[in-house]
């Protein structure tokens, strides 16, 4: 073990892991955006509205990230219309096609855990709400989704961290995040043992900040519960 | 339907080749997790920290950076002990078996947290009139606490599985020639990234839908003689 190594190249591992942070919480926030429409209507009883999120969970779930990723950086930008659109000058970012692959994948998981906690929200709270004449909206906006957002916390908390290890395969498509650092490192320096290592650790560190992060805000949402017990 | 240029039979045989790492991921992880599981368990403190620590620290970094870490590490490490002996040449070990070491190092961490489970779930008087005619404990761990723990932990492992056949597509990052890196050599031939990796997501989601049939099928067949555990 070569400990100068990992200390002479410490400051770009971390210039590396600001990048993994920003995926993850950019991708995070879009990933949440897109999933509340969609958990909402796979939550539905109407079969045509069921049908279509089934369908993308079904598809971003069932297929591993890296294919996703492939298929949002590599396979898109084969289409002439695409090259042409206004978008291209983000499409053909690696940041940006990283961000929208998470952002789908994401979406699709946390899209079927919000759907699992709407499920869950006693029924005697929903009659409650319907029998003071709530309407829908109003239903879903004070009653299912506060009470299902207290119930999301901890498994959200652990698609966090899924999210930020995935977030390695960013380095795949060129992206310089911590993985894709600790790789350009290594090819300069050839210690594979000492600097995977180190960034092993940062990206064990960044876990145990989200899982107390996610103790916390499940403690904060959950606090009319406390009165409770 | 789809031209895949006559590259439809390298997919598929890269569809072995991801099948046979899944399987033999599974049967090092199983055999992982459940080594953890007991030592989680037992009274030996050391045994404790050990495989807190393992499950902790693997489940807390990318899957492609154990991958990464396994394929690159192993070797150096194996080297420097065999220049310990006097042998200078250079000592590499396979994409395959260093995706069936990360990998199954990954499903046993996770693995671990649902046997574990499952084995506390079993209730104690089970064990003391195992003791109490005279088992041996290792005995009583075979003939009483493993059969019953596989029908409470299968739920779980079967969705770990899941996880770990979409985790297969990253070895394809060290060489190995599985579903993904067959896709790649088929788009850099024909430039047609669109086509061969939506053609690989369908290959990944039909492992997936087979594997989930023959997971509902073992949960059947597991829960046939009925009643609780």
């Amino acid at each position: 073990m070569d400990f100068e190594v990992i200390i002479e190249y410490f400051p770009r591992l971390l210039q590396g892991a600001v990048t993994t942070i920003e995926l993850v919480i950019i991708s995070g926030i879009i990933g949440s955006l897109l999933a509340l429409p969609i958990g909402l209507a796979r939550h539905s009883h109407r079969w045509w509205l069921k049908a279509i999120p089934y369908a993308y969970i079904f598809f971003f779930r069932g297929t591993p990230l890296l294919v996703q990723i492939f298929l949002v950086y590599y396979g898109i930008a084969q289409f002439e219309s695409i090259r042409e659109s206004s978008l291209w000058p983000y499409l053909r970012e690696p940041y940006w096609c990283a961000i929208i692959a998470f952002s789908l994948n994401t979406a699709a998981y946390t899209a079927e855990i919000l759907r699992g906690a709407l499920g869950a929200v006693p029924r005697g709270e929903v009659e409650a709400a319907k029998s003071i004449g709530m309407r829908k909206v109003q239903l879903y906006k004070r009653i299912m989704l506060p009470r299902a957002l207290g119930m999301i916390m901890p498994a959200y908390g652990n698609e966090v961290i899924l999210m930020l290890k995935g977030s390695a395969l960013a380095s795949t498509i060129t992206l310089l995040d911590l993985t894709g650092m600790a790789r350009t490192i290594i090819a300069r320096t050839y210690t594979p043992i000492e600097i995977f290592l180190a960034a092993g650790v940062i990206y064990l560190l960044m876990s145990m900040a989200i899982i107390q992060l996610f103790r916390y805000l499940e403690m904060r949402s959950n606090r009319h519960m406390e009165v409770a017990r | 339907m789809f031209d895949l240029q006559g590259f439809g039979d390298q997919l598929l045989e890269g569809a072995t080749v991801t099948i046979e790492l899944a399987l033999a991921s599974l049967v090092v992880g199983l055999i992982l997790g459940t080594l953890a599981a007991v030592a989680r368990l037992s009274d030996n403190r050391i045994a404790q920290k050990v495989a807190t620590l393992y499950s902790t620290v693997i489940r807390g970094i990318p899957e492609l950076l154990t991958v990464l870490i396994i394929y690159f590490g192993t070797a150096t490490l194996l080297m420097a002990i065999a220049r310990q002996f006097g042998y200078d040449e250079y000592i590499e070990i396979g994409p395959f078996t260093a995706g069936v070491i990360a990998l199954g190092l990954t499903f046993g961490a996770y693995a671990s947290e649902v046997l574990r489970g499952a084995i506390i779930a079993i209730p104690k008087g089970q064990r003391e009139a195992g003791l109490s005619i005279g088992m041996s404990p290792m005995k009583i761990f075979f003939r009483i606490t493993l059969p019953q723990v596989w029908k409470l932990a299968l739920p779980g492992l079967g969705n770990l599985f899941l996880v770990l056949l979409k985790d297969t597509a990253l070895v394809s990052v060290v060489g190995l020639h599985d579903i993904m890196m067959k896709t790649r050599e088929a788009v850099s031939y024909s430039k047609d990234p669109f086509l061969f990796y939506s053609a690989a997501a369908f290959l990944y989601l039909s492992l997936t839908i087979v594997s989930m049939v023959f997971i509902h099928y073992m949960e059947k067949r597991t829960n046939r003689w009925g009643g609780q555990a």
